[in-house]
């Protein structure tokens, strides 16, 4: 019997904004149900790789299949069909500021389902409840919550459609230890709950270690190290070792200057 | 580099920053007219860009309509022809003023707002997460206010018409003392239906480029805090021009014998 089809599967995928090229043939596999955390250091290219299996970025060349189907080059309304497939938490969080809470988190059942809203309002407040917080918050404008407070509407917002793959850009980063240990628990629990699969990207180990299955690292605009998180103390890649433990010494060099 | 190599790179970047911008307003106006609408989307931005511009527009039109009046009189005493007063304000205000004064008026409320808002939602990434969330931003962002520009300015010039020949009429009959009735039938007598409808229709044009400009530059603006203000002035400035600019051709097709 053949290996299941990963869920996510990516070759040769390449991305350069001017000319500056940013991935340089991404080879990547998400089994389906697995959670894959992508690390790198910053500016590497992470969200880039995310938002070109999206579709806010057209990738230059390289393939992108979801569920085995290519999604390089599909029509608007073929992308948001399997756009519905996606949960997808930003990096600032990306709330719409115009919109109360609950509505933040309500908008996929709302816009992208076209649910009602008076059938969307409570299923936006169980899941609110699902990463604690109260029906108060839910009447709130997104600017006037904390930080912290935001990550979790936008952790609400990402699983309310209950999509088969969320993707998660540096969920953690901006808070403090405590709160980023909170939002790792969650999405471990979202994201068992609904069986999904996970991409996320990082680059704090802490997170690593709580929400990876699988762990890659981004270097150069190449995958240069994968495998099950229970490897990543022994990788035996420089690189990687270097990255973990955050020395400022070894392979990779930070350009200071330009 | 030659001379001539750099006005064409020059022309090329103008040609291909204008086949962006109609690309953009195609696929906006493509979206207008595909359902799903969001009347809801378009009722707020209708009562923004209507409602709250009314006092900005009536203000100016009002004051338009008073100096022309006083302008007029001065000008015209010189060759006692002061009785063309109502002639001259209903005229320039229906044909001309009203619109030209609302769009540069609307532009700068709206236009700019416009930019700033969609431009923060760009750098916030908020415009990512409507497409992640199966909703396209050009139908959620750019139609609706494309919609009520189209259909508000006009309404907004309608009225700005009205106040701006009341202006005319307060200076001329309170200040200048002139026959009240007298005033309102040369007003009247001298109106055609054409010179409102040319206003009207300048108007729909300039609310148009209001709100393409300040989608198109909002839309596409990048960089933080910086890029959004620069796509904000670039909405205003673009407008403001685009609109003189097409104030011109459409006097020209209504009026040029
Ligand atoms: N829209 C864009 N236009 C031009 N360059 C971009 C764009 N998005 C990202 N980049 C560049 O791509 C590189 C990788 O960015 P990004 O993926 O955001 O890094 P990170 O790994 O920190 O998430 C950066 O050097 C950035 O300047
Ligand atoms: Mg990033």
């Amino acid at each position: 019997m053949s290996p299941p089809a990963p869920k996510i599967r990516i070759r040769g995928l390449r991305k350069a904004f001017g000319p500056k090229l940013v991935l340089d043939g991404i080879d990547l596999d998400v089994p389906d149900g697995q959670s894959l955390v992508v690390i790198g250091g910053s500016g590497t290219g992470k969200s880039v790789l995310i938002k070109c299996v999206l579709g806010i970025h057209t990738p230059d060349s390289g393939s992108i299949e979801i569920d085995g189907e290519e999604v390089t080059g599909l029509s608007a309304a073929e992308r948001e069909r399997v756009n519905r497939k996606f949960g997808m938490l930003f990096q600032g969080g990306a709330l719409f500021d115009s919109l109360p809470v609950w509505e933040n988190v309500a908008f996929g059942l709302i816009e992208g389902k076209g649910m009602r809203r008076e059938a969307a309002k409570p299923r936006a407040l169980v899941k609110l409840a699902q990463v604690g917080l109260t029906t108060e918050v839910a009447e709130l404008s997104p600017s006037e919550l904390s930080g912290g407070m935001q990550k979790r509407v936008a952790l609400a917002r990402a699983i309310a459609t209950e999509p088969e793959i969320i993707f998660f850009d540096e969920p953690t980063t901006g808070l403090d230890p405590i709160m980023a240990d909170v939002i790792n628990g969650l999405i471990r629990k979202c994201v068992r709950e609904l069986g999904a699969t996970a991409l996320s990207i990082t680059h704090d180990m802490a997170s690593v270690r709580k929400i990876a299955d699988h762990v890659a690292m981004l270097y150069g605009g190449r995958i240069i190290w994968s495998g099950p998180v229970a490897r990543l103390d022994e990788s035996g890649n420089a690189h990687v070792d270097q990255f973990i433990h955050g020395r400022a010494e070894g392979p990779i060099q930070m350009q200071v200057r330009n | 580099m030659s001379f001539l190599a750099q006005i064409g790179s020059v022309l090329l970047l103008f040609l291909a920053a204008s086949g962006r911008l109609t690309l953009f307003a195609l696929t906006g106006l493509a979206h207008c007219f595909r359902p799903p609408i969001y009347l809801r989307l378009i009722g707020r931005q209708m009562v923004d860009m209507g409602y709250y511009s009314l006092p900005v527009v009536g203000l100016t039109t009002l004051f338009s309509g008073m100096v022309l009046a006083l302008q007029t009189y001065t000008g015209f005493a010189r060759f006692n022809a002061e009785s063309a007063i109502a002639n001259v304000v209903v005229l320039s205000i229906t044909r001309e003023l009203g619109p030209v004064l609302a769009g540069l008026m609307v532009a700068g409320r709206i236009g700019a707002s416009m930019a700033a808002e969609l431009g923060t939602m760009r750098v916030t990434e908020q415009i990512d997460a409507l497409s992640t969330l199966s909703t396209n931003p050009f139908k959620y962002l750019v139609a609706p206010r494309l919609i009520a520009g189209v259909t508000m300015l006009p309404l907004l010039v309608l009225v700005g018409d009205v106040i701006g020949v009341f202006g005319g009429y307060l200076v001329s009959v309170y200040k200048l003392g002139f026959n009240a009735g007298i005033y309102i039938h040369r007003t009247l007598d001298i109106l055609e239906t054409q010179d409102v409808v040319s206003g009207l229709v300048k108007a729909a044009v300039f609310g148009f480029i209001i709100s393409l400009m300040g989608c198109y530059h909002g839309y596409n603006s990048r960089g933080g805090a910086q890029g959004v203000g620069v796509a904000t002035t670039n909405a205003v400035v673009s407008a403001a021009i685009l609109i003189l600019i097409f104030n011109y051709i459409i006097t020209e097709l209504f009026f040029a014998k």
